[in-house]
C-alpha cells in the first residue's frame, strides 16, 4: 500500500480517461471536449511513462527511455491538434455565430 | 518546492507515498471537477490543475526532461491556446450549455464501465521487465533522449517537425479573417 508500484499510476491513469471519455460525451462546448481529448492524451502519457519506468527501468544507465519519447511525442501532437481544432473552432463560430456542436449539423459541399 | 525535491533525488523514501497521493488526488478531483463544471473557463483552470499534477508525477518517474516539457508545452502553451479560443468564442465568459441529465447518466455509466473492464485487465496482466533502476552518476536523461530522437526515432521527429509546419501554416490560413 505504501510502496508506490505501477499499478497506482496505471489505476490513476484509468481514471483521468474515464474523466476524459464523460468529458468529451457531455460538453456540449466544442472546447470542452477539446479539453476531454487534452485529459485523455494525459492519461496516455502517464501510462507511457510508467510503464517506461517500471518496466525498462527508465532513469538508471542502459535503460530503455522509448516511453518517454513516446510521450514527447503525445505532447507534439496535442498542441498539432489543439491549434488545428481550434482554428476549425473559430471559423464554426464566424459561420453559425455559436461553439454549440449540436448547431453542426449542415454541410456545404 | 516538492517538484524540485523529486527532482533532485529519484529515491525519495517515505516522502514517496505522500508526494504520490497529493499528486494523484490533485489530478484525479481536478480531471473530474473539469466534467462536473459547466462553465468553460472553469474547466480551463482545472485543466491547467491537472496538466501540472500530471508534470509532477512525470517528476516521480524520473522523467524530469519530459515534466519540464509538460509544463512548458502543455501548461504554458496548448491551454494559453485553448483559453485563446474560450475568449474568442463566446460572447459572455459565463456562457452555459445546459446538459441533459440523462445524458451526464449515460456518460458516467459509460465512463464506469470503461473503467472497471481496463482495471480487470490490468490486475490480470503479469508484468514483465526489471523494474526501476536507480539513477547513477553519468547518466544524462537530456542526452539519451536526444540521441534516441536522433537515431532509433529519426523518421517519426522529422514527420513531427514537417506535421508543425503544416499544422502553423493551416491553422494561420483557416483562422483568417475573411473578405466580407
Amino acid at each position: 500500500m505504501f510502496e508506490i508500484g505501477i499499478m497506482h499510476f496505471v489505476v490513476l491513469s484509468v481514471v483521468v480517461f474515464a474523466a476524459g471519455i464523460c468529458t468529451l460525451l457531455t460538453k456540449r462546448n466544442a472546447i470542452g471536449i477539446l479539453i476531454g481529448i487534452e485529459l485523455i492524451m494525459n492519461a496516455a502519457g502517464i501510462n507511457f511513462v510508467a510503464y517506461n519506468r517500471y518496466v525498462w527501468g527508465g532513469g538508471g544507465v542502459g535503460s530503455l527511455i522509448d516511453g518517454q519519447v513516446f510521450a514527447i511525442f503525445i505532447i507534439v501532437l496535442a498542441a498539432a491538434e489543439a491549434a488545428i481544432a481550434l482554428a476549425i473552432f473559430l471559423n464554426f463560430y464566424n459561420t453559425f455565430s455559436s461553439i454549440d456542436v449540436e448547431r453542426a449539423d449542415e454541410m456545404k459541399g | 518546492m516538492y517538484l524540485l525535491l523529486a527532482a533532485q533525488s529519484i529515491d525519495l523514501g517515505p516522502v514517496q507515498p505522500l508526494l504520490f497521493y497529493g499528486l494523484a488526488l490533485l489530478l484525479a478531483i481536478s480531471a473530474w471537477l473539469v466534467v462536473l463544471s459547466d462553465n468553460i473557463v472553469r474547466m480551463a483552470v482545472f485543466l491547467l490543475l491537472a496538466l501540472g499534477a500530471v508534470g509532477g508525477l512525470y517528476f516521480m518517474l524520473a522523467a524530469e526532461f519530459l515534466a519540464a516539457v509538460q509544463l512548458i508545452v502543455y501548461a504554458g502553451g496548448t491551454l494559453i491556446l485553448i483559453v485563446f479560443g474560450v475568449m474568442l468564442t463566446s460572447k459572455n465568459p459565463f456562457l452555459q450549455f445546459r446538459v441533459k441529465l440523462w445524458e451526464r447518466m449515460v456518460a458516467l455509466a459509460l465512463a464506469l464501465t470503461i473503467c472497471g473492464f481496463l482495471i480487470f485487465a490490468l490486475v490480470n496482466t503479469p508484468l514483465g521487465g526489471n523494474g526501476p533502476l536507480t539513477p547513477e552518476a553519468g547518466y544524462e536523461q537530456v542526452q539519451e533522449i536526444g540521441k534516441a530522437l536522433l537515431s532509433t526515432y529519426l523518421v517519426p521527429f522529422e514527420v513531427a517537425a514537417v506535421l508543425l509546419l503544416v499544422v502553423m501554416i493551416g491553422a494561420a490560413y483557416m483562422a483568417r479573417r475573411r473578405a466580407q
